[in-house]
C-alpha cells in the first residue's frame, strides 16, 4: 500500500526553483534511498514533504490524502517525522527531555522510551547529560530515537551518516532494519551511495531538482546510477 | 545596625527590582526579542488595577483575580495577532513594533487616567512594617513582593523542567524549527509566553503601584531597571533576575546611604561594571543559536 505519494512536486526558494516535477512514492514498511550530489535537492525534498517548505506545485498525498501547504507541526502530528542533518538536538534539554519532546504530538504506537533505550542502549547512562555533551555518534542516536518517539509512519533521515566515524555509521545502520520492521515507510537521504542501497528496497536519483533515475537497489546498473549521479547524458 | 539595615532594605529592593525583570527576562529568553514596552505594560497593568478597585470595589491584591487572566489574554493576542506576524523577518521588526506599542500605551492610558500621579490603596498595608530586630523593622508589602518573585520563579523553574509545556518552551528557544518537527506550534508557545510574561506583569504592576505612585509616563524607567536586572544577571536566565534584583537594590541603597544624590547613579555604575566585566552578564543561560 502507498503511505507517500508525490505528484509532479515543485519547490521554489523565492526565484530559484530548487525540484521540477518529482514524482515518488513510499509504501508502508518500504525503504526509499534518495541519491544525488551536492545541490540536486535532497534536502529540499526532505522539507517539502515534512511541511518546513512548502511546494509551489504538486501534490503530497499521505495515505491519499492530500497533505502539501500544511506546516510541519500538524504534520508530525499526522505521522510524519524527520531526523534532520546535523542532528539539531536541543541545547537545553537533556537526553531523556529531548526524546520525550519527540512524544509531544502525542502519536501512540510502538516507540516509547524503554524501546528507544533498547535500541541504543548507549543512550541509558546519558539520560541526564545535555545533548552537546555526547559524541557525535550518541547525538545522532538520540536524534534518530527522538523522531521516533513521535510513532511516525513516514520517517525521513537526513545525512544521518555524515561526520560520524564508520564504526558507528556501522552501528546505526544496524538498528534500521528494526525500525522498518514496524511497518514504517523510511527515505533515506545519504550522500555515502553504497550505505543507503545497502538498505533501501528501492532508490531515486536526483539531479538538478529533478528524478533522473530510479529502480530497484538489489540489481543497481552501477555504470547507469554513477552517469546519473553525476549527470553524464547517456 | 545602620549597615544591616540599608543591606536588608537594598535586598528587598531588589525584589521588586527582580519582580521587574522576570517578566522581560522571560520573553527574552524564549522569544529572543526585546520588548520594550515592557514597562509600559507594567504601568498599564497598575492602571487596570486601579480601575478594577474602584469599578468592582476590590482591594489591589484581590484584583488580581481579574487582572491576571486579563494580562494574560492581553500578551496572548498580542503575539499571536501582532508579533508573530513578523517573526520570519528576523527580531528587529518585532522590537520596533513594541517600541511602538510602548507611544500607544502612553498615550492611551494618558487619554483614559488623565496625566495625573496615582497610587493603590490597600488598607495601611503599604506602611505596614515588622519589627525584626530592635532597631530593624522591614516593610510587610516589600516582603511579599520577594515572596512572589520567590514563588513565581519557582514555580516557572518546576514548569519548565517537569512539565510538557515547559520542554515545548525551552525546545522552541532552542531552535524553533526543530521544535515543529515535534509537533509543537512555534507560534503558539510564544503566544503563550507573551501571555505568562504579562500574567507576571500584572502581579508587578500591582506590586510596584502599591509601593509608590505612578503616572502614564513611568514605563521608560521602568524598563531601564528591568533591562538593568537582565544585564546583570544575564539575558534569559531567570535565576540571574533575583541576583540582577539584588545587586541592583543593593547598590541603589548603598549607593543612597553614602550620599541620598548618588541612588539613581550607583545603580547604574553596577550595571556599567558588569557590562564591563561581564558582557554577557553573570548566569548567561540563553545560548546562542548557530
Amino acid at each position: 500500500m502507498t503511505l507517500l505519494h508525490l505528484e509532479n512536486v515543485a519547490a521554489h526558494y523565492d526565484q530559484f526553483q530548487a525540484l521540477r516535477d518529482i514524482s515518488l512514492s513510499v509504501a508502508a514498511g518500504e525503504t526509499l534511498a534518495v541519491v544525488g550530489s551536492n545541490g540536486a535537492g535532497k534536502s529540499t525534498l526532505m522539507k517539502v514533504i515534512c511541511g518546513a517548505l512548502p511546494a509551489s506545485a504538486g501534490r503530497v498525498r499521505l495515505n491519499g490524502q492530500d497533505i502539501a501547504g500544511q506546516p510541519a507541526h500538524r504534520l508530525t502530528a499526522q505521522g510524519i517525522a524527520m531526523v534532520p542533518e546535523g542532528r539539531r538536538l536541543f541545547r537545553s534539554l537533556t537526553v531523556e527531555d529531548n526524546l520525550r519532546i519527540g512524544a509531544y504530538a502525542g502519536r501512540k504506537g510502538p516507540w516509547t522510551l524503554e524501546r528507544i533505550y533498547q535500541l541504543f542502549p548507549e543512550l541509558v547512562k546519558r539520560r541526564d547529560n545535555r545533548g552537546l555533551d555526547l559524541s557525535g555518534g550518541e547525538q545522532q542516536m538520540v536524534a534518530i530515537g527522538r523522531a521516533l518517539m513521535s510513532n511516525p509512519q513516514m520517517l525521513l533521515m537526513d545525512e544521518i551518516s555524515l561526520g560520524l566515524a564508520p564504526i558507528v555509521v556501522n552501528q546505526i545502520y544496524r538498528a534500521l532494519p528494526d525500525i522498518a520492521a514496524e511497518g514504517m515507510g523510511l527515505l533515506i537521504v545519504e550522500q555515502d551511495i553504497n550505505r543507503s542501497l545497502s538498505v533501501a528496497a528501492r532508490f531515486c536519483c536526483l539531479m538538478e531538482g529533478r528524478v533522473n533515475l530510479t529502480g530497484p537497489c538489489a540489481d543497481t546498473d552501477r555504470k547507469a546510477l554513477m552517469d546519473a549521479y553525476f549527470g553524464v547524458s547517456a | 545596625m545602620i549597615v544591616l539595615s540599608t543591606l536588608v532594605s537594598g535586598v528587598l529592593l531588589g525584589g521588586f527590582y527582580a519582580l521587574l525583570g522576570l517578566g522581560l527576562s522571560l520573553t527574552f529568553g524564549i522569544m529572543r526579542t526585546v520588548n520594550l514596552a515592557h514597562g509600559d505594560l507594567v504601568v498599564l497593568a497598575s492602571f487596570l488595577a486601579l480601575a478594577v478597585t474602584q469599578m468592582l470595589g476590590l482591594s489591589p491584591l484581590v484584583s488580581l483575580i481579574v487582572l491576571v487572566p486579563v494580562m494574560f489574554g492581553l500578551g496572548y493576542a498580542l503575539q499571536g495577532l501582532v508579533l508573530n506576524r513578523v517573526l520570519k523577518d528576523g527580531m528587529m521588526p518585532a522590537v520596533i513594533i513594541t517600541f511602538g506599542l510602548a507611544f500607544v500605551i502612553q498615550n492611551g492610558l494618558l487619554m483614559g487616567f488623565s496625566a495625573d500621579r496615582m497610587v493603590l490603596r490597600q488598607g495601611t498595608l503599604e506602611t505596614a512594617g515588622v519589627t525584626l530586630l530592635p532597631g530593624l523593622t522591614v516593610g510587610v508589602l516589600p516582603l511579599i513582593t520577594l515572596g512572589a518573585v520567590l514563588a513565581l520563579m519557582a514555580g516557572l523553574q518546576l514548569l519548565f523542567r517537569y512539565t510538557l509545556i515547559g520542554r515545548a518552551f525551552r525546545a522552541t528557544s532552542d531552535d524553533p524549527q526543530i521544535a515543529a518537527l515535534m509537533g509543537i506550534d512555534p507560534k503558539h508557545v510564544y503566544a503563550l509566553a507573551m501571555g505568562l510574561a504579562c500574567a507576571i506583569i500584572a502581579v508587578t504592576g500591582v506590586l510596584m503601584g502599591m509601593r509608590s505612585n505612578f503616572s502614564a509616563f513611568d514605563g521608560p524607567i521602568r524598563l531601564i531597571f528591568a533591562f538593568e536586572v537582565i544585564i546583570i544577571g544575564g539575558m534569559g536566565s531567570l535565576n540571574g533576575v533575583l541576583v540582577g534584583g539584588m545587586i541592583l537594590g543593593l547598590s541603589q541603597v548603598i549607593g543612597g546611604a553614602l550620599n541620598p544624590s548618588w541612588f539613581q547613579l550607583t545603580g547604574h555604575l553596577a550595571t556599567l561594571a558588569v557590562l564591563i566585566v561581564r558582557p554577557s552578564g553573570l548566569f548567561p543561560e540563553t545560548i546562542d543559536r548557530s
